[in-house]
């Protein structure tokens, strides 16, 4: 049994959807769920005004339509499943702390920001601030897993602290800026200024980069770890080839502004 | 159209009436205390409750350049406090700095009506204006800080002190401000010309101008009670923070003699020990001299365990907190003629140096037999905001809520103090005292702090609850200047407020001085500098003794 909401009137400006969550609608009934009151702008609306809703009473949700200008759903969301079938809008995830949100299209910008645990896939593209921090916060994301199948564009991972995040196609600029742990994996380009004010982590790409003169390098190895985690990528069916799990890869510290305690490994052909 | 209120069958809390819980009949015509109004006036029934006067908050900081310089600096602050708008009030941000609006509705809900920004630089009161203006409900002033003024200390290097007061008058009018503030007089110059460098004592000669800090201090006081301000010079002293500084502090008392000098945040003023060391507790000695020289006033810029914002024109003391946060900070107004620091801060109870801090505020309190002159301040936002301030009433007036708070602090820090045997209470009528009648008699302002005929009708009614803090924490109604803002806990009323202002008579002829030194040093054109009357809107000008 399932909770879908289907849209089927667009609305005029974002809509604040907080409230779209297995915390906020699990226990509720079909009425009830359409009678819950969602931000039109200044206006308050119910979900109904906007959705079509079948089920109730389920830890899973499913929604469909072009939810580009419904923003914050699934936002501090801590168990459930929600399946996203079309683009979806900004703040996918903020702050949540478990469960797990599975997009078929693309989504806007700041998904994920500031996760705790959880899961978020992502079939399609990503906007900027992948799992990054809100601005002014001193840390992104704590923990869980972002995947992107697709391209993300700027600020990968903004100051994230621990956890995982994984771009099947390219990163725009700033991918892992003023990082501090965790792990970010790239398969395809990276933009520039890659791990400026890297703390510590390791940002990982299987193409040739330029990197900041402030990156010094230090070898090529065969990082042992690194298998690990491209066996499990490669499992969810992103494009990892054989070679790049037993190959070699130059390493680069940096930042050294940050004390050169952080890492960047690029696929070394 | 004429507005007739009266409040019946409430406890009045009046101390400067010597009314002290008496039942009393409070009568509004116009926004001013009557002594009786017609029989079909609005009638409110305020039985079972407490009548005070508003609030009068004696030093805070709420507005200007440095205040928007923390906002912007702490985004995740407003993003996690939200202050949503009514249909009466606008809606602004909240944490340890709200925005201006936030501001002053925040304060109207504690039941406070009056408020001083306590250190704007000069060039920045323009800005300052404009803010007050937009924040809502409480009447404001600001002091300007003149303290590290080059032009005003070359004047008295070279003992000219007749043009000295001159120069101060045309700067207060120019400026539109309250009074004069000295903050680490004749420290922030040679800190802004070379890292690390500051003056540590009281009687040390600043390398460039060759006077010393006393001399600054000695020079305005003199100046501000000849000009006859309403409120002396506002003094933050030399080494705040410092171990050992109760000694400057009390020489900074030493040197006013017997003439008028507010001291601010005292507590972050009333540290024993080495430099260097961790502090112990002087609050003994500072509340002694205090109690015996009424001549000196005070607040005590008590320190409250969670999130501030440390905010100074003590630009090396910020400087120095930063290595201890190690957060983000910034430093500001280098150009200007002052210093500026902001470092986001969080005082924790199991950290020594901060218990003591939280306790040495609370011993001052407690130590305090005239609490006419030692009145509450948190310093906000630096001690804590002023959302702290219905707790803190509650940490005077309740020993027992006081040793459980205790018992939670760092013990090898509270052991160090008095704190753990001054079982003392305040009653509601010396509560009324430090947050109402003592800052408005401090501030001379005649008009505020009581409820005698002629006051401004800044009225705030409280339910009479065991538990202090949350009584003082929800006012049932506030009136400012006999509007209702605040009725049965909502806001039914917005209303703007003025600003409070001097304007000392001063000798024209001091112009002729000051511009040349404008025209060589300043960026910006002499004829820009003073602030014109269009930035007033609402204000009051309150008359200095000589007017």
């Amino acid at each position: 049994m399932t909770i879908s909401l289907s849209l089927h009137t667009q609305p005029d400006v974002p809509l604040e959807a907080e409230l779209i969550s297995p915390d906020k609608l699990a226990g509720l009934t079909t009425a009830e769920i359409e009678k819950q009151t969602v931000e039109h702008g200044n206006q308050k609306t119910t979900i109904a005004d906007f959705f079509t809703v079948a089920g109730e009473k389920s830890d899973s949700l499913v929604l469909e339509g072009d939810l580009s200008k419904i923003k914050h759903i699934g936002s501090g969301m801590s168990f459930g499943k929600i399946n996203i079938n079309g683009d979806v809008g900004a703040h996918l995830g903020t702050a949540m702390s478990g469960g797990e949100i599975v997009v078929e299209g693309n989504v806007g910008d700041w998904l994920a920001p500031e996760m705790l645990a959880g899961r978020v896939e992502v079939k399609g593209n990503a906007g900027h601030m992948v799992g990054s921090a809100y601005r002014g916060s001193p840390a992104g994301i704590l923990g869980g897993e972002i995947i992107i199948h697709g391209n993300a564009r700027n600020e990968v991972g903004h100051a994230m602290r621990n956890g995982m995040i994984v771009i099947g196609g390219d990163s725009g600029d700033f991918t892992g800026v003023n990082m501090l742990a965790g792990t970010i994996i790239v398969l395809g380009e990276l933009g520039i200024r890659t791990g400026a004010g890297l703390r510590r982590g390791s940002v990982v790409c299987m193409k040739n980069s330029k990197l900041l003169p402030t990156f010094s390098y230090s070898c090529v190895y065969q990082p042992t770890y690194l298998r690990l985690y491209l066996l499990y990528l490669q499992s969810l069916g992103l494009g990892i080839r054989e070679e790049q799990i037993m190959g070699h890869y130059e390493r680069w510290c940096g930042d050294i502004i940050e004390f050169n305690r952080g890492e960047i490994l690029l696929y070394h052909e | 159209m004429t507005s007739y209120i009266r409040i019946s069958n409430g406890k009045v809390y009046d101390p400067s009436n010597n009314v002290d819980g008496q039942i009393q009949d409070i009568c509004i015509e116009n926004g001013k205390i009557v002594e009786t109004v017609p029989a079909d006036a609005r009638k409110i029934d305020a039985s079972g409750m407490v009548i005070m006067p508003g609030g009068v908050d004696i030093h805070c900081h709420i507005a200007g350049p440095k205040v928007n310089l923390a906002r912007k600096l702490q985004p995740e602050d407003h993003r996690h406090d939200p202050h949503p708008g009514t249909l009466h009030t606008r809606s602004g941000s909240g944490g340890t700095v709200p925005s201006t609006f936030a501001t002053g509705y925040r304060y109207a809900t504690l039941g406070y009506t009056t408020a001083m920004e306590a250190a704007v630089t000069p060039i920045g009161a323009r800005h300052t204006l404009e803010e007050l203006h937009d924040t809502p409900v409480i009447d404001k002033g600001f002091y300007v800080l003149l303290g590290n003024n080059i032009f005003l200390q070359q004047l008295l290097k070279e003992g000219r002190k007749e043009e000295f007061k001159q120069a101060v008058a045309w700067w207060i009018n120019s400026t539109k401000a309250y009074t004069t503030k000295l903050v680490n007089p004749g420290g922030d110059e040679p800190w802004k010309g070379k890292k690390n460098s500051n003056v540590s004592d009281i009687d040390e000669k600043v390398t460039e101008t060759d006077i010393s800090p006393r001399q600054i201090i000695d020079a305005f006081i003199d100046a501000v009670n000849e000009l006859g301000l309403p409120h002396p010079p506002h003094v933050h002293c030399n080494n705040l923070g410092h171990s050992g500084n109760f000694k400057t502090t009390l020489e900074t008392m030493r040197t006013a003699g017997d003439r008028r000098v507010h001291l601010a945040h005292i507590q972050f003023h009333s540290y024993a020990g080495e430099i260097g060391k961790n502090p112990g507790s002087a609050a003994r000695e500072i509340a002694d001299y205090v109690n015996d020289h009424p001549n000196i006033s005070c607040d005590v810029g008590q320190v409250m365990f969670g999130k501030s914002t440390i905010m100074t024109a003590d630009a090396p003391l910020a400087y120095m907190l930063r290595g201890i946060a190690k957060g983000k900070w910034v430093n500001a107004d280098t150009e200007c003629e002052s210093g500026c620091g902001i470092v986001p801060f969080k005082y924790q109870e199991h950290v020594y140096v901060h218990a003591m801090q939280w306790a040495i505020g609370l011993e001052l309190f407690l130590l305090s037999k005239d609490p006419w002159r030692i009145i509450l301040s948190t310093d906000h936002p630096n001690g804590g905001s002023f959302m702290n301030y219905p707790k803190l009433i509650k940490l005077l007036m309740d020993s027992s809520f006081r040793k459980e708070e205790l018992s939670r602090a760092n013990q090898k820090a509270i052991n160090k103090t008095l704190l753990p045997e001054l079982d003392r209470e305040y009653s509601l009528n010396e509560i009324a005292i430090i947050t109402r009648a003592g800052p408005a008699r401090c501030l001379g302002l005649s008009n505020k702090g009581h409820l005698g005929v002629g006051a401004d009708a800044d009225i705030t009614i409280y339910d009479d609850q065991q538990d202090k803090e949350l009584m003082f924490n929800a006012p049932r109604y506030v009136f400012k200047s006999g509007i209702p803002v605040i009725s049965n806990h909502e806001f039914c009323e917005d209303h703007t407020g003025k600003l409070l202002h001097v304007a000392p008579d001063y000798d024209e002829s001091i112009v002729d001085s000051v511009r040349p030194f404008f025209e060589n040093y300043y960026s910006i054109e002499f004829d820009n500098y003073a602030v014109d009357d269009s930035y007033l809107h609402d204000h009051e000008i309150i008359p200095t003794i000589n007017q």
